[in-house]
């Protein structure tokens, strides 16, 4: 399951990514294995994603988001 | 050191993520002493200022950052200044880290990164106001503890806290040099000793841990060394090869020893007074403003506003400026001595500057609009909305607000794209921002479809007139997008596919005063330094349209003697019949001011046609034809590279009407009444359409390249730039004049 398969206002536990070279700026951002992660909702054309990790909003693309493992919780 | 009466003057560098208050802080503490500059060899913004007091302390604003392991040019320069890696910077003795307390925990990354550093350090704890509504209440003197500095609450928008931060900076004792307080995986550790040794001469001792560890992961920083160290160089590629063999995931674990470290430093400090799922304001917001339906709807209202603003607001100032100006050079002229150099001050000095000035209303309102975004936290949203949209080009939704703003203006459009972190998509916004109709284009339009397009109804509605002026907006806005696709899938199409990541901030209430400051800060960017350029071209033309003199035919000294003979006669007649001298020239004088005007203007003309610049358009004129173009209107395009809308006051000078603006009749009646020797028509609909579409696209704006080679920092992309431009105008002039020649429609 990854960040795609939440609905919004579903929240989940980062497991890992599914790529060798997750993007740095993402890890510093603090999407970590473990970090919890919220779907707040999806940008009004589909793309990208409204994301709720360690208390602030992040907005990446569906691209990335998709190489985010998740696990409920 | 400090304490010794010629110690240099203490220099304290202020650090921080984007969005934390970092700048108010800075003008809070330099007030209106700052310099802006940038940094040698990149366009990284350089800030500095100083905070007056006993002792005075230099102040440095680096630039925004969510790390020290650089991602961007603005970051690398945060880093190489605070390690003492830019020529010219000293070491600054001591940081000010400005952290968001509504956002501890990834604010404190950048805290530990700085912590590596060494460096004496201060926590400058912000926007205390905006955690305590959020219901998080921290534990200051824990925090402190726990980082091992001094950690100072503030709110710096309501100028709480100041005094003491104010304080602390010029305390003769600096605070202790802060110490790593986090530990990364074994493996890794046990090999950066070794890379360590190799830069004992050439780094401070306690910046050489980080340094190592920042070029293990990135072969920007890495790059750095290759012939300052070469031995370095080597031993991390060594280290790196070791690490990959035991696959060790080297790359991530300074991340993840960071944060390990950090997590539960804010489970100890931080307290929740509110549930963690609850709503805040911002969020509520969000849910409107973000909305499916409502977002895009009010986005759109937004930009209505703002466009309705920067040209109907501005338009009195503008007059105003443009009468300013008339009244100087009328009072110039009528003190000046008259001759060569009053004419050089009038027409080229002052009518030059004119031209940048008159813009300044605009810009100052459209970055008015830009900032209440900014600082609001809607320009976020909009790139947020938007971003779909313009993926589909190769560039991001941050690219919408400086596109959408050349509308009124390609300067502030290109400034604006400094928001963009992205170095592609910033170099790619810039190339194509000068297609989209600015507001110099609009006399042109106006002048031209007034006078060749027909007046009829399209649909019953729709004026042609209004849809060949809505067609002109359509084509710029549709080639910038196809000229950001080819950019970047043929030219950019190198590097690491970029990735999307951006904060959507708290809302927060602007602040009128941080608004109105970079308002005035940008607008005085773009009038010192493309006033600069803007002013040399002014003087060049005035020469290029002025010499060589020739001295007007005879036919036309006869003209100008047969009136004054008019009006000798007529004034001697007035005499006669019981008038002063003095008095009856004057009447005369009014009297036939219509026709002297005629005269000297024809005159003007005919000196025009022989002066470099008419020789120019001659010169050129066979290029033009198959566009459609005389040699006038070669001439005024020439005359045009400076700035557009001169090729109004440069036709009406070759037609001899004297000043006239786009509005004017005359000049409209003029340019149809006008043939070729053989009878036909200069302009027809076609040549007219040829030329919209030539303005369209064409890059014919001083400012604009000056502010691209400053934004850039280089004269090749504003050089590729105006190539490509000009390229497409004449390419897209020749098919439509040739085309419909063929057809028939000429």
């Amino acid at each position: 399951m990854t960040i795609l398969d939440l609905k919004p206002g579903q929240k989940a536990r980062i497991t890992g990514w599914s790529t060798d070279a997750p993007p740095s700026r993402l890890l510093e951002m603090g999407m970590l294995p473990g970090s919890v992660v919220e779907l707040v909702r999806f940008a009004p054309m589909g793309d990208p994603i409204d994301l709720k990790v360690r208390g602030f909003h992040l907005s990446i693309r569906k691209s990335e988001a998709g190489l985010v493992d998740v696990a409920s919780l | 050191m400090a304490d010794s009466p010629n110690a240099p003057i203490r220099r304290v560098a202020l650090i921080g993520n984007p969005n934390v208050g970092k700048t108010t802080l800075f003008n809070l503490l330099t007030g209106m002493r700052q310099k802006v500059g940038n940094y040698p060899g990149v366009t990284v913004e350089r800030k500095v200022g100083r905070l007056e007091g006993d002792p005075p302390i230099e102040v440095i604003d680096l630039p925004g950052s969510y790390s020290l392991s650089p991602k961007s040019a603005d970051e690398r320069v945060a880093y190489d200044v605070l390690m003492g890696h830019l020529p010219g910077e000293r070491i600054p003795d001591l940081v000010v880290c400005v952290v968001d307390a509504s956002n501890l925990e990834r604010n404190l990354y950048l805290v530990s990164q700085v912590m590596d550093t060494g460096l004496p350090t201060i926590v400058a704890l912000n926007m205390t106001d905006a955690a305590e509504v959020a219901g998080l209440h921290i534990d200051t003197n824990k925090l402190q503890e726990e980082l091992g500095l001094p950690v100072i609450p503030m709110v710096a928008s309501r100028n709480e806290g100041i005094g003491k931060l104010k304080y602390r900076m010029r305390q003769a004792e600096l605070p202790p040099a802060a110490e790593r307080r986090w530990d990364i995986m074994p493996v890794v550790d046990e090999g950066l000793p070794f890379l360590v040794e190799h830069l004992e001469d050439s780094v401070q001792e306690h910046g050489r841990r980080i340094e190592a560890l920042q070029c293990l992961t990135n072969d920007a920083m890495l790059d750095y060394w290759k012939d300052r160290a070469p031995s370095f160089h080597r031993a991390v590629l060594e280290e790196r090869k070791r690490l990959e063999e035991l696959k060790a995931p080297y790359q991530q674990s300074e991340i993840m020893g960071r944060y390990n470290w950090i997590s539960p430093v804010v489970a100890r400090v931080v307290s929740r007074s509110k549930a963690e799922g609850e709503l805040t304001l911002s969020d509520k917001i969000d849910a409107v403003v973000t909305h499916r339906l409502a977002g895009p709807v009010l986005f759109g209202l937004l930009l209505l506003v703002i466009f309705q603003a920067v040209f109907t607001w501005a338009t009195p100032v503008m007059d105003l400026i443009e009468g300013g100006v008339a009244l100087l050079s009328d009072a110039v002229r009528s003190t000046a001595p008259g001759g060569m150099l009053t004419d050089l001050v009038v027409d080229g000095m002052i009518a030059g500057v004119g031209n940048v000035v008159i813009f300044l209303p605009q810009i100052l309102l459209l970055f008015f609009f830009l900032g209440l975004m900014e600082d609001t936290g809607y320009m976020a949203r909009s790139a947020f909305i938007m971003d779909r949209l313009m993926s589909k080009v190769g560039l991001s939704g941050g690219s919408v607000v400086p596109l959408l703003s050349s509308f009124a203006c390609a300067i502030p459009g290109i400034m604006a794209a400094r928001t963009l972190a992205n170095p592609r998509d910033r170099l790619i916004t810039i190339m194509v921002a000068p297609l989209m109709s600015c507001s110099a284009r609009l006399p042109v339009y106006t002048l031209f479809i007034a006078a060749f397009l027909p007046t009829g109804t399209v649909l019953g509605i729709f004026t042609w007139q209004g849809v060949a002026m809505f067609s002109m907006y359509l084509l710029g806005t549709v080639m910038a997008f196809v000229a950001a696709f080819v950019l970047r899938r043929f030219v950019f199409n190198k590097g690491d596919s970029s990735f999307f990541a951006m904060e959507l901030p708290p809302y927060r209430m602007p602040r009128m005063k941080q608004i109105l400051w970079r308002m005035i800060d940008r607008s005085k960017a773009f009038v010192v330094r493309a006033g600069k350029i803007i002013f040399g071209m002014s003087i060049i033309l005035w020469v290029l349209a002025t010499f060589p003199q020739t001295e007007p035919s005879e036919a036309l000294v006869q003209q100008r003697m047969a009136v004054e003979t008019i009006m000798a006669e007529r004034a001697d007649g007035l005499v006669a019949g019981g008038m002063a001298a003095e008095e009856a020239a004057l009447v005369v004088q009014e009297q036939y001011a219509d026709e002297v005007q005629t005269v000297e203007n024809r005159i003007a003309a005919w000196q025009v046609e022989r002066s470099a610049i008419g020789r120019m358009g001659r010169f050129i004129e066979p290029v033009m034809q198959p566009l459609g173009f005389d040699w006038k209107m070669s001439a005024g395009i020439i005359s045009a590279i400076a700035a557009r809308e001169v090729i109004i006051s440069a036709l009406a000078t070759i037609y001899s009407v004297g000043d006239v603006d786009e509005d004017s009749p005359l000049l409209r009646e003029q340019l149809k009444a006008d043939t070729y020797e053989d009878g036909s028509p200069v302009y027809t609909p076609l040549v007219a359409v040829s030329l919209l579409v030539f303005f369209v696209l064409a890059l014919q704006c001083m400012s604009t390249l000056a502010i691209a080679r400053r934004e850039t920092n280089s004269w090749k992309w504003p050089a590729v730039m105006w190539l490509y431009m000009t390229g497409l105008a004449y390419l897209f002039s020749l098919i439509i004049y040739q085309g419909g020649m063929a057809l028939g429609w000429g």
